[in-house]
């Protein structure tokens, strides 16, 4: 939680408490109003409420203006973390569901961006299965690796299955670049670690154990001869899949070299960063690149207690009954600036589109709808 | 933290509150008196709930003097009609079940899709519903009552003056406010007979909040006492019938094009109800949402869900088992339960346990006839809840859900035959 902000639980309290304390001294209308709450009558009445008991009010987007048009749109899925099927389908049943959502868009987009944690724990079969369901997808896809993906085996298996982690590519007049932002520095052969070992240790994402993630030098290096040849007024559209800018080092929401990397992208006019990794709602600008975050279809992550990028629009605690609340996948619209306006397509919520003019007037233009009640 | 219990804080607000008010009518067994008072501040008169019942069971109050209120919502029936979709003037079917007037007055929202957020608005709108009882406008409707004399007096000596169409709605509304329900075998069990309950009632009942996760939106207990979360979900029932993919993402195309009056019209078509509560709030995870019913009564008022599409409670726990129907706008909080066939029939047994004791004869009548139709079964599909087919559910080891009533939870339990 950032400064200033109370936790949820002494808002909790604070509201129980005011409500005990205006019990005691009511008139009948403001009793109703307050009671009202416990029987549900309130939400029905339109009254004003405590914001635990608060819905979201979701503003449809306004039509673009036409310097804002969309040029051409691609959809992504990201973390998946799928475990053999006998294990558990859960995790496969949202994978499921994600690739039907992007089957179902009309227009279909130009391409679909898995952003990486495709498996759980690296494993063949994982793997395998994942790759089998994402072949049901109509439009193309365009791979990325994430950390679950890789330390079981070093990526052998994965690029087996979907070539190199890092490539770039031009569509429409727009330079895309994947990386591969999730290299560990060898915290394994002094440590004796079997490959589970190290593939677990690096899926628990909180341990003193692994180091932090990093393109690494020669992923800078690859990076910076891939971009030599790429006008600067180019736009420049970056995968990686640990967020490129330092958010919170414990959870490894991080990425070690992310300043090397970034100097590498602010020659350019305008760049978009997408990361996956952090399961949940995330913008932020830094300099001339924005950033932002995938859903995943797994779980959402709950927000790092600090470094939450101050642009980032938050959503609140989702539904433990609802297997997919919070989670989902969604859409990039890449305008004709070369910007991307970003469709969160949030399953068991209202979909939130976090607009590129959003992140570059810092805030002042275009809020996505917030939700009243407080981030978790 | 102030130690202070909700129920205790609203006692102390309630006797702050005293005032001259009628004195809230004798509540049936099970229902909560504190619910009842933020419900009904003000208990309808006597002079009210009479002229109310009048006009509830007024066919007049149709185009064509065939229907009433009753019609659909008959008090013989538990207050439905035991058909599938409502039949109004001329024979005409339409899109809805009728739900139960009983306990509608705790209800937050009215209508399956919750667009009427008292019984005043409710009663208003299936008198003018050219479906129902077709009435051209307000204004015919008032002119109509202000022509019968009885009426005209009645309105008179309540209110000192002619009534107007809001008048009518309220003495309606008046009327189903004392139409509660409890007492029922459910209730005296919660107040403290075991025996209330059979053995296999209570097995249901812990199926009931535990395997079955019915609670997840059908929550019943001393506080909370109408087994409904008062919320709206997509349960699948509407993917049933049409290519519901290709409604919705019409639907979706014209809300984004902003024309609110189109999706009005749409409404009125057929295919586009289905669209449930999406219609009334226009959020895209509205769509195909309906509001969860109370289950007072439930094995009473089949046949089940907004359309009347399931005719028997073994139906509706077949949707459920196999964790509804697939549809992008599905609720997160289905998936497949996994329920076997003798579990099914506890659970069943248990909904029929919440039927209220006026009720008995009605409820032998209807439990006799779905039983009968136990082996016509369209909605199961026991490969999917056991995890055998689809990927509905986690296939993870099923937790050790002990059984609460071989516990001792719900009474004291058999020793166990040697």
């Amino acid at each position: 939680m950032r400064k200033g902000v109370k936790s949820i639980e002494t808002k909790h309290y604070e509201e129980r408490d005011s409500f005990f304390d205006g019990l005691r001294k009511l008139d009948r209308r403001s009793f109703m109003r307050l009671a009202g709450l416990s029987a549900g009558i309130a939400a029905a009445k339109g009254l004003i409420t405590p914001q635990g008991f608060q819905l979201i009010s979701v503003a449809e987007a306004a039509t673009p203006t036409p310097s804002a048009k969309p040029k051409f749109s691609f959809a992504y899925i990201s973390d998946s973390h799928l475990y053999k099927q006998e294990l558990n389908d859960r995790f496969v049943r949202s994978l499921l569901r994600a690739v039907d959502d992007i089957n179902r868009l009309d227009p279909q987009p130009d391409f679909v961006l898995y952003g990486g944690d495709l498996a759980q724990l690296g494993q063949k079969e994982e793997l395998d299965l994942g790759k089998q369901i994402l072949k049901t997808l109509k439009a193309p896809v365009k791979m990325m690796v994430g950390e679950h993906d890789w330390f079981l085996d070093m990526g052998e298996h994965w690029r087996g299955l979907f070539g190199e982690p890092q490539y770039s590519f031009d569509h429409k007049g727009v330079h895309f670049v994947t990386l591969m932002s999730v290299n560990e520095k060898d915290f394994w052969t002094e440590r004796g670690m079997t490959p589970m070992e190290r593939m677990q240790t690096v899926a628990g994402l909180d341990n003193g154990l692994q180091s932090r993630f990093e393109v690494g030098a020669a992923g800078r290096e690859w990076l910076k001869a891939d971009l030599a040849k790429v006008d600067k007024n180019t736009p420049l559209v970056v995968f990686s899949h640990s967020p490129l800018y330092k958010y919170y080092k414990q959870w490894n929401f991080w990425t070690d070299d992310a300043d090397e990397v970034q100097a590498l992208l602010r020659p350019f006019k305008n760049v978009t960063v997408i990361h996956g990794h952090t399961h949940q709602l995330l913008s932020n600008q830094i300099g001339n690149i924005q950033f932002h975050g995938m859903l995943s279809t797994a779980w959402p992550w709950p927000y790092a207690p600090e470094g939450l990028p101050s642009l980032t629009v938050p959503m609140n605690r989702t539904d433990p009954f609802s297997n997919f609340d919070g989670c989902g996948d969604g859409r990039m619209d890449v305008l004709e600036s070369g910007l991307v306006d970003k469709l969160y397509n949030l399953w068991d919520r209202n979909p939130v589109t976090v607009k590129s003019s959003y992140l570059a007037s810092s805030g002042k233009q275009d809020r996505p709808p917030a939700s009243k009640l407080p981030p978790y | 933290m102030k130690a202070i219990s909700f129920a205790g804080a609203l006692t102390l607000a309630t006797v702050a509150l005293a005032d001259n008010s009628a004195a809230p009518p004798p509540l049936p067994l099970g229902l909560s008196p504190q619910l009842y008072k933020l419900t009904v501040p003000q208990p309808p008169t006597p002079a009210q709930v009479t002229l109310g019942e009048k006009l509830f069971n007024e066919k007049r109050l149709s185009a064509d003097n065939s229907v009433s209120c009753a019609t659909c919502h008959d008090p013989a029936k538990a207050f439905a009609d035991g058909k599938p979709q409502a039949v109004g003037i001329k024979n005409q079917v339409g899109q809805r079940n009728s739900p139960t007037v009983l306990n509608a007055l705790f209800l937050a929202t009215q209508f399956w899709d919750g667009r009427a957020a008292t019984l005043e608005d409710q009663a208003k709108l299936p008198i003018l519903n050219p479906i129902e009882m077709g009435m051209p406008s307000p204004e015919a409707v008032v002119t109509k009552v202000r022509a019968i004399p009885e009426y005209r007096d009645a309105f008179q000596k309540l209110n000192g003056r002619e009534p107007s169409y809001d008048d009518i709605a309220s003495a309606i509304a008046a009327f189903e406010r004392t139409r509660m329900a409890g007492n029922a075998r459910f209730d005296r069990f919660l107040t403290g007979n075991s025996n209330a309950l059979s053995a296999q009632e209570k097995r249901g009942w812990a199926l009931f909040n535990g395997k079955g996760r019915c609670n997840s939106c059908h929550a019943g207990n001393a506080v909370s006492p109408l087994f409904s979360d008062q919320k709206f979900h997509n349960i699948g029932v509407a993917a049933h019938k049409q290519d519901f993919v290709q409604l919705a993402s019409e639907a979706l195309r014209v809300v984004r094009a902003g024309d609110e009056e189109q999706i009005d019209r749409l409404a009125l078509e057929s295919k586009f109800s289905e669209l449930g509560r999406f219609l009334v709030t226009r959020h895209e995870n509205d769509i195909g949402s309906f509001k969860t019913p109370t289950l007072r009564n439930v094995g009473v008022t089949g046949p089940y869900m907004h359309d009347g599409s399931m005719a028997t409670l073994w139906d509706v726990v077949d949707h459920y088992n196999k964790g509804g129907i697939t549809n992008p706008y599905l609720d997160g909080g289905m998936q497949r339960l996994g329920l076997t066939e003798p579990e099914i029939d506890d659970l069943v047994a248990f909904l029929f346990a919440l039927t209220s004791e006026d009720f008995a004869a009605l409820e032998k009548k209807e439990l006799t006839a779905q039983r009968a139709r136990k082996t016509k079964r369209p909605e199961r599909d026991t490969a999917v809840a056991l995890g055998k087919k689809g990927n509905l559910g986690d296939l993870a080891p099923n937790p050790d859900l002990k059984n609460p009533a071989d516990l001792g939870l719900y009474g004291p339990v058999a020793a166990p035959e040697k």
